[in-house]
């Protein structure tokens, strides 16, 4: 079977901890991470930073009909999330599709994002969960 | 060389299923959750597998007591639902948690006792200094065949415990095993689901090994039921670790808050560990804890626990068992056949 563990492999940092980047000349934030700041190019000062996580839906939708390694999951909601930080990600939200809004805070949690079959890799990483009420 | 638990953390997925809506399908009768003393069950979601409950216990931990991840030097993580036969679960905690490169790490495997055998493996390298902190988990997403008593039973959830020798929230005091050949319950290489002797897995297995581990252990440190304000024994259902806790000599009062399963089911190798970590989540400095788990095959491990000044500190620092077990939704059995993949498509 032909494996796509070496791609899965290299974004380990960002899918299990939304590592990305932060220009501290501009304090503008990157996800995916960049290695060239837009704003600041030659005068830029990146590092390396890991996303808090929380942030609030902008948009969602629901899937009925998926691709064949997610059909098991429909309906699933899957939303564009603003991260406080800044940055927008497009994720899933482990909840039923009554249960999203947009506006609503979310926060990270970890889970199974695919599997290649009953034979290949599994891929873990980040989704995203409605944030509890004490948080 | 003193060591034991600088912080704990739990996960619970919050789906759960009634039992009654399990004998419902199968026509076992409605009294079925009262002669197992178990009502309801975790189910987990269709994404969660032991490695992501391992994941989210193991950050509860950390987040805890603000434990820098880099101090840990060890990762071994007990279950008997690995997702994977040979790619250690341990690998993936560690990267999502943000340790160091620098750890060892294993699975462990011993049916329901695996999370308190890697408590044992840790409390090892700490006590010798070859780590600064060992991260223990038991975490499983268990399986019980369609129609058979296991089902249930079978439940998700976990415990991640950071054992250490420097800012103890309880010290370790002693612990004692005890093991034999004994086949009470299994599960064949490349098998969906266990297989068990039934009534067998009673008196000779749990029993025998419960009552042993634990006597063994107060005889080698000279004390008895009454040195011990809490006690959690290994919860198959609601029937076993009361009645082997009256043989032993503890009380209800004793168990009672560590006693989980009437509401979430046997998590396995969470299963004790979930029960410590729900007294902990209640218990006051200076109080003593006694432990016993049990693993088919089989064994048990029984330690005794000392609740030290820094359990206040760290309590709240992260979700406590009680609030997981409050945020339930709740599944009928076609949702959950879906959920747990028993439904082929």
């Amino acid at each position: 079977m032909t494996t796509q563990a070496p791609r899965f492999w290299r974004s380990i940092p960002q899918r299990y901890n939304l590592k990305g980047t932060h220009c501290t000349r501009c304090n503008e934030y990157f996800f995916p991470p960049r290695n060239l700041c837009p704003n600041c190019r030659r005068g830029a000062h990146l590092e390396e930073y890991t996303f808090k996580g929380t942030g609030t839906i902008v948009t969602h939708t629901t899937i009925y009909n998926a691709t064949e390694f997610f059909e098991r999951l429909t309906p699933y909601v899957l939303a564009i999330i603003q991260l406080d930080e800044g940055p927008r990600v497009t994720g899933q939200i482990v909840s039923s599709p009554e249960g999203v809004k947009i506006g609503m805070r979310v926060r990270p949690v970890f889970r199974i994002l695919g599997k290649e079959g009953d034979r290949g890799i599994i891929y873990y990483g980040t989704k995203f969960a409605p944030q509890r009420e004490q948080e | 060389m003193v060591s034991g638990i600088v912080s704990y953390g739990v996960y619970i997925p919050r789906f759960r299923i009634r039992v009654n809506e399990i004998s419902r399908v199968w026509g076992d009768g409605d009294d079925i959750s009262e002669s197992l003393q178990v009502f309801e069950k975790s189910v987990p979601d269709l994404d969660e597998d032991a490695v992501t409950i391992a994941v989210e216990a193991a950050r509860n931990s950390l987040q805890r007591a603000n434990v820098d991840p880099r101090r840990i030097g060890a990762i071994y993580a007990g279950s008997e639902s690995h997702p994977y036969a040979v790619k250690p679960t341990g690998t993936i905690v560690g990267q999502a948690v943000c340790s160091s490169s620098s750890f060892t790490a294993a699975d462990f495997e011993f049916a329901c006792k695996a999370g308190t055998a890697a408590i044992q493996a840790c409390l090892g390298l700490v006590g010798s200094k070859d780590i600064e902190l060992g991260l223990a988990i038991g975490a499983d997403v268990s399986q019980g065949a369609p129609g058979d008593m296991l089902e249930y039973t079978a439940a998700a959830g976990g415990a991640a415990y950071l054992i250490g020798r420097e800012d103890l929230a309880a010290e370790i005091e002693s612990f004692y095993s005890f093991t034999t050949d004994t086949p009470d319950f299994w599960r064949r290489d490349g098998m969906p689901y266990p297989e068990h002797g039934g009534r067998f897995t009673g008196e000779p297995a749990y029993f025998k090994h419960v009552s042993s581990a634990a006597r063994g252990l107060m005889e080698r440190m000279g004390t008895t039921p009454d040195d011990y304000d809490y006690a959690v024994f290994h919860q198959p259902n609601g029937k076993f670790p009361v009645r082997v806790a009256k043989k032993l000599g503890f009380s209800k009062r004793q168990i009672e808050p560590g006693l989980v399963v009437p509401m979430i089911g046997n998590t396995y190798s969470g299963s004790c560990l979930i029960g410590l970590a729900a007294t902990l989540d209640i218990a006051e400095p200076g109080d003593r804890i006694f432990v016993t788990s049990f693993g088919s095959g089989a064994g048990s491990d029984a330690f005794s626990i000392s609740v030290k000044d820094r359990i206040e500190d760290i309590r709240c620092g992260a979700p406590s068992v009680r609030d997981y077990i409050g945020d339930a939704q709740y599944l009928d059995y076609a949702m959950y056949a879906k959920h747990k993949g028993k439904l082929r498509i």
